[in-house]
């Protein structure tokens, strides 16, 4: 049991991260963008925020953040919002930005990630921009944005589903302090949102 | 250190009316919300596929697909139009990050074609030549996103009355020159401290002055910023120069020729990226600016351009 105001992190080497502030602090935690080693010790539980996966794959690298990151995840629990999503699965199918429209594919190429869901996500899964779109998930607006696909789900417990897809999972066991959207409540100014008060519950239950 | 952007700490209700949403006005658009999610990035001009491989591979968040980099466009001359559609596709096929390309101002029709293409963002551009020197396109007409250059305040919150989901400086392209879009970012940053401290009713006089549409300045005064994110585009060379953009309010920068016109592309393109992600750490910059083993492209001088080749003076 985190017994203090509980400290979310959001990582913040690229991506939408400000924007979480008002529903963290909504939900009487506290926020803090972080982005070295020192910093990711101060936090209770971690956001991987929104952002192009493959640029937070190489910042990772650059900065040789992935040990430490990976230890923090071990000990503490991390929601993936899309782009984070692609980070927390165990597979990872790219596909690139026509590949749904020419019968070649392109699916085929993997990318490094955490592993810490037992999921197969496909990037771009909807296709580009126009295929972008709100929807309602839990009686609340959010957006899907060049959103992934969660295609398999081994033991996890499924949230929500948006057109026959998970798109809200959380792990079981072990697990269970982690979970994914492939949509954006952040964007939504109505504070907080129903996502962001289930993880800081699970901070404050870790 | 002393870092402009935090100029006004944004309230919680502020957020509400960004890039507002005609059915919504809580939830913050489609078109928006993917520039929310191109924050702390870079977003490198290509013009071939391979060009777009390597941007990806050393981090870039987006390409901006072209026929010619701006400072080439500058040493050809003539009509330049749209990128020839054959080629923006060849880079969407190689990509997996979001793909911009340009439109010529006010040429609805090119921007038809880029949305039919697909691209996940089309940037109405003064680098073109301008196909229609009075009006800028409708861009709420359009599905896919736009983004546009503004020098100041109210060009800005012109072209984000006409739609535009995102804006950028327009600095002076092509020149490796940062002295523009500095320029441009003080100018946005100055006037809106001014609307800010303003009385609600010298507003409207304002608007007039500014020819900015009135309920989008009030929504500036509320916010203490653009109602949609602004990012930094125009002369952008150098770790330092993204730097200096980042730390004066810009959000992202774009750059342009800086990187395939260096001398190693790669190594100025991982530079780039990794300064801008510790922009207020000058170690970290430092560390990036190291890195570069080939020089910066040699820039030019903004007084040396003949004045019709002054891009950031295209659309009003």
């Amino acid at each position: 049991m985190v017994k203090h105001t509980p400290r979310i992190g959001c990582f913040a080497l690229q991506g939408a991260v400000e924007i979480h502030r008002p529903h963290i602090e909504a939900c009487g935690a506290e926020f803090l963008s972080v982005k070295t080693p020192a910093r990711f010790e101060d936090v209770d539980g971690f956001i991987l925020p929104g952002g192009e996966s493959t640029t937070m794959l190489k910042l990772i690298e650059t900065f040789r953040l992935w040990d430490s990151l990976a230890d923090n995840f071990a000990r503490k629990p991390v929601w993936g919002i899309c782009a984070g999503t692609i980070l927390m699965a165990e597979t990872v199918l790219v596909n690139n930005n026509l590949s749904s429209r020419d019968q070649t594919g392109g699916q085929s190429e993997t990318q490094k990630s955490f592993g810490l869901l037992p999921i197969t996500v496909l990037r771009n899964g909807y296709g580009t921009q126009v295929e972008s779109a709100q929807s309602d998930i839990d009686g609340y607006p959010v957006s899907f944005i060049r959103a992934p696909v969660i295609q398999e789900t081994g033991d996890t417990e499924i949230l929500a589903r948006h057109e026959g897809a998970p798109v809200w999972v959380q792990g079981k066991g072990d697990k269970a302090k982690y979970m994914a959207t492939t949509f954006h409540p952040e964007l939504t100014m109505n504070f907080p949102s129903p996502m962001h008060k289930k993880f800081v519950e699970l901070v404050r239950r870790s | 250190m002393y870092i402009y952007r935090k100029q006004k700490p944004v309230n919680k209700e502020s957020f509400i009316s960004m890039g507002r949403d005609q059915d919504s006005n809580k939830v913050i658009n489609i078109k928006t919300g993917l520039a929310e999610m191109l924050k702390g990035g870079v977003i490198m001009d290509v013009v071939t596929a391979e060009q777009a491989k390597v941007a990806e591979q050393a981090g870039a968040v987006a390409v901006m697909a072209l026929e010619r980099v701006p400072s080439d466009i500058r040493k050809a001359g003539g009509v330049a139009r749209m990128s020839p559609p054959e080629l923006i596709e060849e880079i969407m096929k190689v990509s997996s990050i979001p793909v911009m390309a340009k439109c010529r101002i006010g040429h609805f029709a090119e921007a038809q074609l880029l949305q039919q293409i697909g691209v996940d963002y089309i940037d109405e551009s003064e680098v073109l030549t301008p196909a229609d020197e009075e009006y800028h396109i409708n861009k709420h007409d359009f599905k896919v996103p736009f983004v546009c250059g503004a020098k100041n305040l109210g060009e800005a919150l012109r072209r984000i009355g006409e739609g535009a989901a995102l804006m950028r400086t327009k600095g002076e392209p092509g020149t490796g020159n940062i002295v523009e879009a500095v320029r441009h970012m003080r100018m946005i940053n100055a006037q809106i401290r001014k609307v800010v401290n303003m009385d609600e009713s010298e507003l409207m006089t304002e608007a007039r002055d500014m020819g900015a549409p009135f309920e989008l300045l009030k929504m500036v005064r509320e916010l203490g910023k653009l109602p949609v994110p602004n990012f930094a585009a125009g002369g952008i060379a150098t770790p330092a120069d993204a730097a200096l953009c980042m730390q004066l309010g810009a959000e992202s920068v774009f750059v342009g020729s800086g990187i395939f016109k260096s001398d190693n592309p790669e190594k100025f393109a991982r530079a780039i990226v990794k300064a801008t992600a510790h922009y207020d750490d000058p170690a970290m910059v430092l560390e990036a600016s190291k890195e570069l083993e080939g020089v910066a492209m040699r820039g030019t001088e903004i007084s040396e351009i003949d004045e019709p080749m002054l891009m950031a003076n295209r659309g009003w």
